[in-house]
């Protein structure tokens, strides 16, 4: 088989799968939490009227627009790589998964698009309500659009209510064992809380920043920073949970994938050990250097402290996933999830307290953790999609087999592209977002057609001047 | 009667047909880009887009999507025969499509210039592709069992490259049809004269492709020139024609500024009826008919029942969105 770099062209549309799909999410990861934080805030300023509402909501707005133009883009590529790259998976799931994703265009896509132009730029032509109406129309389209796809990939993982026709399609049987299909609902709590955890500690970080550079006077900095720590602390134990009961679902459909989250290469008879870390050898069958706590992984599967399992040893060699990405990938998603739930608690500690707006260190804190929601939902993917290999249909159709007659330079020169221009689109996305976060939200925060400026030099001006807002007064030691 | 395979064809025409004209404009205000320097005149023609540009590159993933869902073994034999231009056409919408938002957070005015050039090459490479990808198509594609035969560069033909460069030249003259309906004075009269050259560039576009066509197959040729046939599509090019003089007319006027978009538009739906006579009842112009590469009755019928109810919805609040920015673009706009 011709290959580059000792890579053939299945490998290379793999990794350009791969490669643009955890891209485009990090985009919908932060738009889903952050079109209804912004529903949040125009509600509460069309609520209360305090202006420091509608500060933020223009801060916000302006982050968001650039977050959501470069999911579009991105995820405009991924409605047709299915086709370009995939094309026997396209032919033979099409009439399945097809129709899902068209619904998603038909409820979700055209909805945000369709309400984005007015909550943009339509508030003085349209009012408040409409505004507030068209606001509301983009954050439930955001969460549509992730129901439809989360049950696309969930029907991958765990198929259902489908026959085979003649021509070696997926037919539909059952639309609603389809769409509810068993991983689905699990999929779906864990992916949108893990949208809104992840947009919580950007919002937390952003905060964190802002007080750390002495802006504790600036009413929106605290209202966004505390905001943030009351989301985490809830969520952040919540995602915990139904992480867990995701998992469990996972073993019972897909235990394979368990086995190689929990690095179990060999079976159990009489209690099964939690590995805590280690490093796997595949070839060897084996984890090596094994840091385990003898017992504990049997309650963990609902198996006991007695329980038996069988391991990896007992699937063939061809139908295990690679161990040591899932095995890894899975331990940062839930480490970084334990040290969510302990920020929270710290958080909420400092606030009771009464220190939140002046604990350096749990600032320090957050400011670091800014990021780790995105890492967690990258190696969540990581783990869920490595662990199903080498099916692309989990127990239907292997990935060898579903994809494109491409030429391997062909898909070598499209991978290239694709890396190089994301990197450079992107980073400099990046850079434009971390920008505007660099700044305060300010008084007379501008609009989304504002370009930056010397007003925005927001650093230079003494914090107690941008204190303003009704919440400014009860704070007049920070 | 009509079934629901060709219920699903009208359906995906209508949504390309909209996404041409929709997103044909907008991205013609890029191909227009080069002639106005001014950053004031370019700004005024971002914002006169700005607010719709995503619907309107919505109705490309309904294209994609309905295509994948309705007619899943088209979409897995054309998508692969096209790979070069369709990958160039989506890198080149992301370019297109961040300048929107990169171009008013770039700080210095250098990188503001490079943010209007990834605008403009996005919008001309976008355009190109789409016009190259349609000449692909209706040059034939091989087809060997269920998938794509032929080879990687059997898309780049004399009358591909012709189809692609028509299409930059039609949607160059949407976009200044658009803006001549949305701006006023000294900049209104300049769009006039570049929607004059270009709906020459277009007509020829259409005449030349349209010269073309009947002789890239017997089958195109039977359809267009044999007797009886010609005197049943005869009408096309004669609208055409019409459609031309009345858009030359338009323009020189002053009164009627919605008029050039409409017969601008009328242009286009008379190139996708004239399409329409050349592939039916193939998908893949004489390899594969719709009924072939057609889904299953009950993937069709579940995605119809929502689509008849949805597509009307969404043009509603579409039309709504449009209607909220409706009027004369206040050159000042962006400005406070």
């Amino acid at each position: 088989m011709e290959t580059i770099f000792g890579l053939d062209a299945l490998m290379l549309a793999r990794i350009q799968f791969g490669f643009t799909v955890s891209f485009h999410f990090i985009f919908p990861a932060l738009s889903i939490g952050l079109a209804s934080y912004l529903a949040v805030l125009n509600g509460m300023y069309l609520w209360t009227r305090d202006e420091s509402y509608l500060r933020l909501f223009k801060y916000w707005l302006k982050i968001f627009a650039i977050s959501f133009a470069m999911g579009v883009v991105s995820g405009i590529v991924m409605a047709y790589q299915f086709g370009t790259n995939w094309s026997v998976f396209s032919d033979r799931a099409g009439p399945v998964i097809g129709p899902l994703m068209a619904y998603e265009v038909l409820t979700a896509f055209f909805l945000e698009a369709g309400f984005l132009g007015i909550m943009l730029f339509g508030r003085e032509r349209v009012g408040n309500g409409l505004h507030m109406f068209a606001t509301l129309m983009v954050a439930v389209g955001t969460v549509i659009s992730a129901t439809w796809i989360l049950s696309v990939n969930s029907w991958m993982h765990t198929p259902a209510g489908f026959a085979m026709n003649e021509a070696g399609q997926y037919v539909p049987e059952n639309w609603w064992e389809i769409i509810f299909n068993p991983s689905f609902p699990y999929r779906l709590a864990h992916s949108v809380t893990a949208a809104y955890l992840t947009t919580a500690f950007v919002v937390g970080g952003v905060g964190a920043w802002h007080l750390l550079r002495g802006r504790s006077g600036n009413a929106g900095v605290r209202t966004m920073f505390s905001m943030a720590m009351w989301m985490i602390v809830v969520t952040a134990p919540i995602q915990a949970v139904l992480g867990h009961e995701h998992g469990l679902n996972t073993y019972e459909h897909q235990p394979v994938k368990v086995l190689a989250m929990e690095g179990h290469f060999r079976s159990y008879e009489d209690g099964i050990p939690l590995i805590l870390f280690g490093i796997p050898d595949q070839e060897a069958g084996e984890m090596r250097h094994a840091l385990e706590i003898p017992r504990l992984g049997g309650p963990i599967l609902k198996k006991g402290w007695n329980g038996s399992l069988d391991g990896l040893d007992t699937v063939p060699d061809e139908l295990e996933p690679p161990v040591a990405p899932v095995f890894y990938a899975f331990r940062v998603m839930v480490g970084l999830g334990v040290l969510m739930i302990a920020l929270g608690v710290w958080g909420l500690a400092a606030r009771l307290r009464g220190t939140l707006y002046d604990a350096t260190w749990l600032h320090r804190a957050m400011l670091a953790m800014g990021p780790s929601g995105f890492v967690a939902v990258i190696a969540g993917w990581l783990t869920t999609e490595i662990g199903r290999q080498p099916f692309v249909i989990y127990g239907e159709l292997m990935t060898a087999d579903a994809v494109s007659p491409l030429g391997t330079a062909a898909v070598a020169a499209s991978l290239v592209a694709f890396i190089v221009i994301y990197f450079a689109i992107f980073g400099a996305g990046i850079v434009y977002i971390l920008r505007l976060m660099g700044h305060a939200p300010e008084l007379g925060e501008r609009g989304v057609r504002a370009e930056p400026g010397p007003i925005r030099t927001a650093g230079v001006t003494p914090a107690p001047q941008l204190g303003e807002g009704s919440r400014g007064a009860q704070h007049p030691a920070e | 009667m009509l079934d629901l395979t060709t219920a699903w064809a009208l359906l995906l025409a209508f949504a390309v047909f909209v996404y041409v004209v929709l997103d044909g404009f907008d991205l013609g205000i890029g191909i227009l880009y080069p002639f106005f320097p001014k950053k004031r005149d370019r700004d005024l023609m971002m914002n006169s887009v700005a607010p719709v540009w995503d619907g309107n590159e919505t109705w490309l993933v309904l294209g994609g999507g309905g295509l994948f869902a309705a007619f899943p073994l088209a979409y897995a034999i054309i998508l692969p025969a096209l790979y070069p231009p369709i990958i160039a056409m989506l890198l080149a919408l992301v370019f297109r499509g961040v300048a929107f938002e990169f171009r008013w957070r770039a700080v210095r005015p250098r990188t503001k210039v490079y943010w209007d050039w990834a605008f403009i090459g996005g919008s001309v490479l976008a355009a190109l592709c789409q016009g190259i990808a349609l000449g692909a198509l209706l040059q034939g594609i091989e087809v060997d069992g269920r998938a794509y035969g032929g080879g990687w560069w059997d898309w780049l033909t004399p009358f591909s490259l012709l189809t692609g460069v028509s299409v930059v030249c039609g949607y160059a003259l949407l976009g200044a049809c658009w803006l001549n309906l949305k701006t006023e004075g000294d900049f209104q009269l300049r769009v006039r004269e570049l929607a004059r050259r270009f709906a020459v560039a277009t007509v020829a576009g259409i005449v030349l492709v349209s010269l073309a066509t009947p002789f890239l197959d017997a089958g195109f040729f039977d359809r267009w020139l044999s007797w009886p046939q010609i005197l049943i599509v005869a009408p096309v090019p004669v609208l055409v024609a019409a459609l031309a003089g009345a858009l030359w007319v338009s323009i020189t006027r002053d009164n009627l500024d919605w008029l050039p978009f409409v017969l601008a538009i009328g242009l286009f739906v008379m190139c996708f009826v004239g399409l329409g006579i050349s592939m039916w009842p193939y998908v893949i112009p004489n390899s594969v008919t719709l009924e072939e590469a057609a889904a299953p009755y009950e993937s069709q019928l579940f995605m119809f029942v929502g689509a008849a109810v949805l597509v009307p919805v969404i043009l509603i609040y579409t039309g709504y969105a449009y209607w909220v920015f409706r009027g004369k673009l206040d050159p000042d706009d962006g400005y406070h």
